[in-house]
């Protein structure tokens, strides 16, 4: 994974709360077995009409924020299915921060995983940078060491656990990382499967 | 003494394998269940760093959500099949256990795990799909988790997981004649939205819970998901012992009763804390019908489509417009006067023998409405095999309805069953999300009964009208 240390870009603002995983990346794509290819098919439905046409009055679709790379967006953003094909489109498009007041779990998780930094920031903060973002060329820099975000004028920090921090920051290979204690598994199991087995796949 | 706990400090505890301050823990994972969608990148990952499955006697495959419920073998779309062929090679590759689209224990994965007996009370199960939360019915930990972290469990059986907070859902009182465990779960999100559960693990209690059965337990916990919840769980109790006695994968004879009495001190002691509790009646739960596009935009079915104008300024008002907009509805319509093209009943919230059974005794002797497509669609291969050894299918069949094979059809409509669009959907599923059921599609959740009647009447109607809904006839 790519590490995400410090990030400056053009901002996106998606002016919806409860945006789910089957509008950022519907079914019909979720076949393909690869993991690289999905930003054409981000928001896919809000984008295009049936036969394929792009549709003018949706705002992703504004050549003005043909080089966004920092999504706003409202509350509980990412909600509904566990798709991981989410993530990968969102990154596969070109963004690399998510702002949002508030994520649901998964989504919020396999972020992470993506080298995708998602930043939870109070709600006035997010309509202040929506409603700047939505007429003139806006732009942040999010320093994920400092924990900042900045828009030239004034800074907000934000909340970040430490181990995901380090693992943007280091562009950790997670599996790697625990297979590190390895040990410390085998030795769980040991202990753990004394007595009844419980489970009889084999 | 010690301090009360809750069951998920419980089933936490045991299964820690490090711990560190700043961090998260490892938690070592009990059963993993794949299927075709979410896994082929994850295999691919590990094939890629040479890497194994840790533990193959620990994880079971299904294919569920591409499968064909109709010609079962005909799947037109390539790229469809590649992703089951995939999940096929991957699982002889690996060793992994899989129930393929021919294997008699085929089914949606979150049908199949209870009915085998994989799902036990205390373990912690994920799988790369957020209805996870289903097997929390009988007090397990289940999660959704994504792809990176599928393969990380396939690799070492662990994930790295921030202990979550908790939060109990209490009901008192008894569910109403034709009310349902589905109404019970729409109406908490209905009324609290579809986020109170973010960052926490709800527990289900009182007495509305406790008198559920397994099966009506499954279909809480499943919709956990959608209130925002990591996961949803219900203490075991000897309900749950029950039903998991003779089970394909629990133990037998005296290892059983060591078992049993394990699972029944997994349950929340008395005066355990919570990180927050939200109280209902379950006299105040009625048969729900959503008329939006997420699951808490429900209402009572003698209730109203509601009217952005007549809402407060700190309200969604732009969401309710945009969802009576997709949906084709107007402010202030009855949900009683919307009509319905289709009926689908099936997913992994609604399509275990006990809902079918109730959905048949509504159907019985009634014929579908003429404008109306109503299919049902079995959980799995099993529940459709019992479900026609009572006979279930002659009274769908007689009736017009459809009887399909199993997978999750039309609650995703991956495959080729799908709601065209601008039509409009009475489902048993748990998401009405736009273009969950096809692109332009509208889809109400209802119980299994509801989506009955609906089916017989070609609109919404309250299905406490049926004698046979509310115990009589
Ligand atoms: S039935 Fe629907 S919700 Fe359940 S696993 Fe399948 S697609 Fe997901």
């Amino acid at each position: 994974m790519e590490p995400l240390k410090y990030h400056k870009g053009l901002v996106y603002p998606l002016n919806r709360t409860n945006v789910d995983t089957d509008q950022i990346i519907p079914k019909q794509f979720l076949k393909r077995i690869e993991r690289k290819g999905f930003g054409q098919f981000l928001f896919y439905h809000w984008r295009f009409h049936d036969d394929g046409s792009i549709r003018e009055d949706f705002s992703l679709n504004d050549p003005k924020y043909q080089s966004a790379s920092i999504l706003v967006g409202g509350e509980n953003f990412g909600c509904g299915s566990s798709r991981e094909h989410a993530p990968w489109a969102i990154e596969d498009y070109g963004f690399r921060v998510v702002i949002a007041p508030s994520f649901a779990d998964i989504f919020y998780n396999n972020c992470f995983k993506n080298g995708i930094l998602p930043i939870e920031l109070p709600n006035e903060v997010v309509n202040r940078m929506m409603e700047k973002s939505s007429s003139l060329p806006y732009h942040l820099e999010v320093d994920l060491e400092k924990q900042i975000v900045s828009d030239g004028e004034s800074e907000v920090s934000f909340d970040i656990q430490s181990y995901h921090k380090e693992m943007l920051l280091n562009g950790w290979d997670e599996i790697a990382v625990t297979l590190t204690y390895e040990e410390e598994i085998d030795q769980f199991e040991k202990n753990y499967e004394k007595g009844v087995k419980t489970l009889g796949i084999s | 003494m010690s301090q009360p706990q809750t069951i998920v400090d419980k089933i936490w505890n045991k299964h820690v394998i490090h711990k560190e301050e700043e961090k998260p823990d490892l938690l070592y994972i009990d059963l993993h269940l794949v299927h075709e969608v979410t896994s082929p990148q994850a295999f691919e990952g590990l094939r890629m760093k040479q890497r194994n499955v840790r533990r193959p006697d620990r994880t079971f495959a299904t294919m569920d959500h591409n499968v064909p419920t109709k010609d079962r073998h005909v799947i037109k779309d390539l790229v469809s099949k590649k992703q089951m062929e995939t999940l096929k090679r991957n699982c002889e590759e690996f060793g992994v256990r899989l129930a393929d689209i021919d294997h008699p224990d085929q089914g949606i994965v979150h049908v199949i795990g209870p009915d085998l007996g994989l799902t036990q009370p205390g373990k912690t199960i994920v799988c790369g799909d957020s209805h996870t939360s289903t097997h929390g019915a009988f007090g397990a930990l289940a999660f959704g988790i994504g792809t990176s972290e599928v393969e990380h469990v396939l690799a070492t059986q662990s994930l790295w997981q921030a202990r979550p907070k908790t939060l109990q859902v209490h009901i008192d009182g008894k569910l109403g004649a034709g009310v349902t465990a589905k109404d019970l779960i729409l109406a908490v999100i209905g009324r609290y939205g579809v986020r109170f559960g973010t960052g926490h693990v709800i527990e289900y209690t009182g007495e509305a819970v406790r008198n559920l059965s397994m099966e009506e337990r499954m279909t809480v916990c499943n919709m956990s998901i959608e209130a925002g919840a990591r996961a949803g769980l219900i203490s075991p109790d000897e309900t749950t012992v029950e039903y998991l006695r003779g089970k394909r994968y629990v133990p037998e004879g005296e290892d059983f009763e060591t078992l049993a009495q394990e699972w029944l001190d997994l349950a929340s002691d008395e005066g355990a804390v919570y990180d927050q509790t939200l109280h209902m009646h379950a006299d105040e739960i009625e048969p729900q019908v959503t008329w939006g596009t997420n699951p808490s935009q429900c209402v009572p079915v003698g209730a109203k489509v509601p009217d952005p104008e007549a809402m407060g300024a700190d309200e969604d008002v732009d969401g309710v417009e945009r969802a009576i907009e997709y949906m084709g509805l107007q402010a202030n319509q009855s949900i009683e006067s919307i009509e319905i093209e289709h009926v689908f009943i099936g997913s992994c919230t609604n399509s275990r023998l006990s809902d079918l059974r109730k959905a048949a005794e509504i159907v019985q002797g009634g014929r579908v409405h003429e404008n109306v497509t109503a299919i049902v669609v079995p959980g799995s291969k099993s529940v459709k095999e019992a479900a026609e050894a009572e006979g279930l299918d002659t009274i769908f069949l007689t009736a017009g309805f459809e009887w399909r094979d199993a997978g999750c059809s039309m609650c995703l409509a991956m495959n080729d069953d799908i709601v065209p669009p601008g039509e409009r959907c009475a489902s048993t599923s748990n998401r009405n999300f736009e273009g969950r059921q096809g692109n332009g599609a509208r889809t109400h959740l209802v119980s299994p009964e509801m989506a009955a009647a609906a089916a017989l009447e070609g609109k919404f109607v309250d299905v406490r009208k049926y004698a046979s809904a509310v115990g009589g006839g």
